[in-house]
């Protein structure tokens, strides 16, 4: 029993971690069809407003508050990569719809470009390039309409773009004149540390938890609720779900496309920040930290079923109890005197490297029978 | 709305005055007859760009240290070093490519370069071909003894086996079970072979191993493992590299693994700089095993650190890696004033005994290419360093290791041309 327990969450503590990575990438690519390669560096984005977040809460001001830094950082990945994947759709990504090679060379393009933003930009600045973005995106819309129907609504634009410009590079000072390690421009991997309420383990039913692991359990199922309510139960939800299932007829009835892509591609990016915040738990925040997802990610969304969330679930669970029976020899726990044979294959494979490549095979023998996954989608698009 | 954007514009002066930072030059005043230009080939972008961009550092430190005495002198003439630095890009055969620049086109004498076993090996075939001149500063899994390359790192005899020897003698786990994580490349499998043979000649028992592909950080079914193998505790001889490792610490505290309930690591690839990345709370009390350690309480190794901070920002600390390199020039730079040429098999011959006196104590090139050097055993502390538990004498380097099936009673002797690269003790 404790051993099945042990196992069971062990499986799905690897799960969740694949989860709330894919989950973004469920909705970009599997909803929207493209194919985001920096879809990695929108995590590392959420993991770096994490550590860029613990250090501000460190300073006297906030000090009182500091253990609720992880909470508040949830919400500020996702509005950073958010922001950041706004701009991607907005200048990149929406050249190039309907044409996956160029979008996939382009994503790959903007990913080496955010991996060396942040090697070679202070942290600092680049909090006050994002704050810039924030403002600058946002502002404008918040107009009364009066103003933007206005012919001369380009100058209320470019001020506020002029605005938003000053208030990120005064930000950017302020935060690199008080937090020092934040100043500087560096390679170097950083550390987010958990606050000690998150720290060491929980007894459940006899067995021990650790705590990191569950955190990350439940930011993943809180994003995989709050999505899927969102899908289903919004109305832009609902223009979201018309546009991936019709695009002209949606257009034609008046849902603005534009901006449902915009908003599509603007959550699936902040569930990338958020999985971002849930993997600095685990490891060092880097800029490599997100491309070790990458491939991992579009594994479990094709595997899932191309545009179903509940395909993706269940892969990410399934990859992750798999990981775990085969690569920690479970089998032999619970079944300890098989035959010789077996038993050795059984410890052959029950190495970290060797699991991968036998998950990796059973992946593509799995596709063999169903190339469209586990839930592959039905509808107008399918066919096109 | 005039006046505001005025107020804007004042203020975006002065915060783009706040902005602009200064370079500093690393030049150096002086009179020197001539220059020699020397090639400094690390990676500056990529995954190792974190550790070597260290090495780049101490390498120009030392340079400009050399400058400042009075540079090179050569047949009466002073030479001020001058450098080209050379990024690798965490790439292997970016390495090779860019070594063949620096001979070929450059010019340069000596190249002070590499990190990771997979760009020696690399750069390896490059040096022999040309017969060029390579120094390498990272302790390796040894077994290669190249007349081209200049090994200052630790072979496993000067830094794996001495820490086998404690941790199964005299840590507070003595006697236990041992259990081996790495990360899957050439270096951890190779020095986990050699741990295996010791900890059976010492009587012991390794009761499990695994490896973690390079760029994954999914240690859970290492900790089940783990857990299952040594319930009661025992001594984990941890090589794994770079950012795994602070997945690896983070997550076995997290499940209860930790010195107070009788888990200790021994750790080959964790020096100072990598401690204050992963963060001491984690590592408190688990133990590394280095030639040098910035807690070491001499003059030289004071200044060395002293040194490095003033150059390099307060902050910064100083680790193995970044001492070999510090040698490496010095020795380099004894060696062209012994032979009186740059000619490389002048140098190379002048190389063999040269000594210096070290942040880590005396060294001595031996005729195998490899440095004899002191081992310390350290305990990390709650500040970050090392507190030193255990200091050997002088190590002499093996090439060849001596516990490693394949390489049992061989050796490396470059000044005997009788016996060279791989002779039979």
């Amino acid at each position: 029993m404790e051993l099945l327990l042990d196992s069971l969450f062990n499986g799905v503590a690897i799960g969740s971690v694949l989860l709330v990575a894919a989950l973004g990438l469920a909705i970009v690519f599997g909803l929207m069809g493209v194919i985001n390669l920096a879809h990695g560096e929108l995590m590392m984005l959420g993991a770096y407003t994490t550590y860029v977040t613990q250090l501000i809460f460190k300073l006297p001001i906030l000090k009182p508050f500091y253990n609720s830094y992880i909470i508040v950082s949830i919400f500020l990945a996702f509005i950073v990569s958010g922001v950041v994947g706004i701009l991607l759709e907005k200048t990149i990504i929406r050249k190039l719809y309907g044409s996956p090679l160029e979008t996939l060379l382009a994503t790959w393009g903007v990913s080496l470009i955010l991996q060396q933003f942040v090697r070679s930009v202070p942290l600092a600045y680049g909090t006050g390039l994002v704050i810039s973005l924030l403002i600058g995106l946002f502002l404008p819309t918040s107009f009364p309409s009066k103003i933007k129907e206005s012919i001369n609504f380009k100058y209320y634009k470019f001020s506020s773009w002029l605005f938003a410009a000053l208030t990120g590079v005064l930000t950017g000072s302020v935060i690199s004149s008080s937090v020092s390690k934040l100043s500087r421009a560096s390679a170097r991997n950083v550390d987010v540390t958990a606050p000690s309420w998150m720290r060491g383990q929980v007894e459940i039913l006899g067995t021990a938890f650790p705590k990191t692991r569950l955190m990350i359990i439940v930011i993943t199922l809180i994003s995989v609720i709050a999505i899927t309510l969102f899908l289903n139960q919004s109305a832009w939800g609902m223009r979201i779900r018309a546009v991936t299932q019709n695009r002209q007829m949606s257009d034609c009835l008046g849902i603005s496309t534009e901006k449902v892509d915009i908003i599509t591609f603007g959550i699936g990016s902040g569930l990338a920040g958020v999985a971002g915040v849930a993997v600095s738990l685990l490891g060092s925040v880097g800029p490599n930290v997100g491309g070790n997802y990458i491939v991992g990610c579009f594994m479990v969304v094709v595997l899932g079923g191309v545009g179903n969330l509940l395909g993706t679930v269940l892969a990410s669970f399934g990859i992750g109890i798999m990981t775990d029976l085969i690569g920690a020899g479970r089998l032999l726990s619970i079944w300890p005197d098989m035959p010789l044979p077996l038993s050795n294959t059984i410890n052959f494979f029950a190495t970290t490297s060797m699991a991968r490549v036998m998950i990796f095979a059973l992946i593509v023998i799995f596709l063999q029978f169903k190339p469209t996954g586990l839930f592959p989608q039905k509808g107008r698009m399918v066919e096109n | 709305m005039r006046i505001s954007r005025r107020i804007l514009a004042g203020l975006a002066t002065a915060s783009l005055a706040v902005t602009a930072t200064s370079c500093g030059g690393g030049g150096t005043s002086g009179s020197f007859d001539d220059t020699v230009t020397v090639g400094i080939l690390h990676s500056l972008s990529g995954t190792m760009a974190i550790s070597e961009s260290t090495l780049v550092d101490t390498e120009k430190m030392a340079i400009e240290e050399i400058n400042a005495a009075g540079g090179v002198t050569v047949g009466g003439k002073s030479y001020k070093i001058e450098y080209i630095v050379e990024d690798g890009a965490s790439d292997w055969p970016t390495f090779a490519e860019k070594s063949k620049k620096l001979i070929d086109q450059d010019g340069v004498p000596v190249v002070f370069g590499g990190w990771t076993s997979a760009s020696r090996k690399a750069m390896l075939p490059v040096y022999e071909s040309k017969d060029a001149f390579l120094y390498y500063p990272i302790q390796y899994e040894a077994q290669e003894c190249s007349n081209n390359i200049f090994y200052t790192g630790a072979t496993p005899n000067q830094q794996s086996e001495p820490a086998t020897d404690f941790m199964y003698k005299r840590s507070p786990a003595a006697g236990g079970d041992f259990f081996l994580v790495g990360s899957d490349y050439v270096f951890p499998r190779t020095s986990n072979t050699i741990t295996k043979a010791q900890v059976k000649q010492l009587g012991g028992k390794v009761v499990g191993e695994d490896y973690l592909p390079l760029g994954n950080t999914e240690v859970a079914p290492i900790i089940s493992k783990i857990k299952k193998a040594l319930p009661e505790g025992g001594i984990i001889i941890n090589t794994l590299n770079g950012d795994q490792n602070v997945a690896f610490f983070k997550q076995i505290q997290d499940a209860g693994i930790t010195p107070s309930s009788g888990y200790y690591v021994m750790n080959y690839s964790i020096a100072e700089e990598e401690i204050s990345t992963i963060g001491p709370e984690f590592l408190e009390g688990h133990y590394g095993a280095w030639n040098y350690m910035m807690s070491i309480d001499t003059p030289a190794s004071k200044k060395f650190a002293k040194s490095f901070k003033k150059r390099w920002g307060a902050d910064r600390v100083v680790a193995d890696p970044q001492e070999s390199a510090y040698n490496m020039v010095y020795l380099w730079k004894q060696a062209v004033e012994d032979a009186g040429t740059f000619d490389d098999n002048a140098v190379r011959e002048a190389l063999v005994g040269q000594k210096f006196d070290a942040p880590q104590g005396p060294v001595e090139v031996m005729p195998n290419h490899h440095l004899s050097q002191t081992v310390r055993i350290g305990e990390i502390n709650a500040e970050g360093g090392f507190t030193i538990l255990e200091e050997t004498g002088v190590v002499l380097p093996q090439a060849w290791n001596q516990k490693h099936p394949s390489s049992k009673g061989f050796a490396c002797d470059w000044t005997d041309p009788s016996k060279g690269e791989k002779y039979k003790l």
